[in-house]
């Protein structure tokens, strides 16, 4: 005779492992390690969208078969899965089993029980329809997909110039939905820009870049809070403008400010997407302090004014900036998401006559004048340090 | 027999190539070597004292050679020394 379904799903909990919501709660208090478990939320979307375990994936039951590889690929992977009574989620932990996952378990009394002992929970942020449909070509990236995109609304990047290198980037990254985009540029748009400074118009000529810059964003996407920052960045207030910020993309036409912006950045351990153009070729790496290089690093001393061309004005091909520009906003993308392999300890070399990408290995100094130390022995006054700006181009002649 | 690139502000002093050839057993004897064909190179890479200019970053193949042995780091044939310079344009 066939057994009732109450008897059934006796029968499957018998079979299954099942875990208290205290242990799992201790393993997530433990931190994320190598042997953390994954956390499956295996509800209905209706269900989720009232609250979850902070970090769990969602995959509901129905969905199971089809989409556990996408979450979890590796089969001997610990994962713990949960519903709102631990019925569901044993079932689900049945199914696990016969996919091959070999170390699966089932929180018993699921979400309700681990609520009502008051571990932490997070209600999930819900995009408007206009959302939805805005980013569905990211979302429907499963290395991106729903979490992704909320990661990105919730970022705040900042742009350093809004103009060649930054244009591209700005535009990009506006409509990839970065919620929060700062720009710093102290310049007015000038004709001689418009040949690579594509954000930029011809009746906008004469306005501040800032603002120029925000309302071609604003005219993609106007979800983006443009936070303008109409100054020239320097070492009296270049802390009180970094300071929050989750990414700063690099695209500043000089050495001193290259080297300040290091050297802050390394202190307050934000990442960087640095690109340098000149010509027909193009520079970028990633620095992300203490986990790679950083700019000092790949660079100790900043060369002799006649070999640093970057005083007045220099040619460069002007689709090169919108190369080097996207590859920026590609890796900002991919820091905010936490996507791929991000070009840390790599710098990327593109000749364009030539159509070739080089890749060099970048290895941090364990000299270095700034990362080899801790942050909070990194001084005011030694930030930045550097000969001085205007006897340096005018050297140069 | 190495390949030595050469980055575009150096161009100007190897009559505006990119990449020259040039002999040497090490990576010191090819700049060196390359500094012998085109003597207007020979003060932008290497110091008074005969040692690279810290400020000239040079790799073979895709490693830096101050993480090798330096000037003495053995090329073979058809190794690339690579000179990099920092750019900053923006
Ligand atoms: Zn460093």
């Amino acid at each position: 005779m066939s057994p009732s379904g109450a008897e059934f799903i006796r029968q499957i909990r018998n079979q299954v492992a099942e875990v208290d919501p205290g242990d799992v709660n201790q393993r997530l208090q433990n931190g994320s390690g190598d042997g953390s478990p994954a956390i499956v939320d295996v509800r209905e979307s209706e269900e989720v969208a009232r609250g979850l375990i902070p970090g769990a994936k969602h995959v509901p039951r129905g969905y199971l078969e089809s989409r556990i590889e996408g979450t979890v690929p590796d089969r001997s992977q610990h994962v713990v899965l949960y519903c709102a009574s631990g019925t569901r989620s044993a079932l689900a932990a049945k199914t696990l089993e016969e996919l091959g996952y070999e170390n699966v378990e089932s929180m018993t009394g699921g979400y309700t029980l681990w609520k009502d002992r008051g571990y932490k929970v997070e209600v999930p942020k819900v995009m408007t329809p206009e959302q939805r449909e805005r980013y569905s070509r990211h979302m429907l990236v499963p290395e991106i997909g729903a979490e992704g995109q909320q990661k990105m609304l919730d970022a705040k990047v900042l742009l350093l110039g809004a103009g060649g290198l930054g244009s591209p980037t700005a535009l990009y990254l506006a409509a990839a939905g970065i919620g929060t985009i700062g720009i710093v540029d102290d310049d007015v748009v000038d004709l001689s820009n418009l040949q690579r400074q594509v954000i930029h118009t011809t009746d906008r000529i004469g306005e501040p870049k800032v603002d120029s810059a925000e309302e071609a964003m604003k005219a993609i996407n106007p979800d983006v809070n443009v936070v303008k920052y109409q100054t020239r960045m320097d070492a009296s207030n270049i802390m009180e403008i970094i300071e929050g910020y989750d990414v700063i993309v690099d695209g500043v036409d000089n050495f001193p400010t290259r080297y300040l912006l290091n050297d802050a950045t390394v202190r307050l351990r934000i990442p960087v997407v640095s690109a340098s153009i000149l010509g027909f070729d193009g520079q970028l790496s990633v620095f992300a302090p203490y986990d790679g290089p950083c700019y000092r690093c790949l660079y100790p001393v900043p060369p002799p004014a006649e070999l640093a061309p970057s005083c007045g004005a220099n040619g460069v091909l002007g689709v090169l900036p919108g190369t080097m520009g996207l590859l920026q906003a590609t890796e900002v993308i991919k820091l905010v998401v936490g996507a791929g392999e991000p070009l840390i300890g790599r710098l990327l070399l593109y000749e364009a006559l030539g159509a070739t990408f080089t890749e060099l290995k970048v290895r941090r100094d364990p000299e270095c004048a700034v990362c080899s130390r801790s942050p909070d022995e990194i001084a005011d006054d030694e930030m930045g340090v550097f000969p001085d700006y205007e006897a340096f181009c005018a050297a140069a002649g | 027999m190495a390949t030595v690139r050469i980055p575009p502000v150096l161009r100007p002093s190897v009559g505006g190539v990119k990449e020259v050839d040039a002999d040497g057993e090490n990576v010191g004897d090819v700049l060196r070597s390359l500094a012998d064909q085109h003597p207007a190179t020979q003060p932008q890479m290497f110091a008074e004292g005969g040692e690279l200019n810290r400020y000239v970053n040079v790799y073979l193949n895709d490693e830096d050679v101050r993480v090798l042995d330096g000037l003495e780091t053995p090329v073979g044939t058809g190794d690339v020394l690579v000179i990099l310079p920092a750019m900053a344009g923006g």
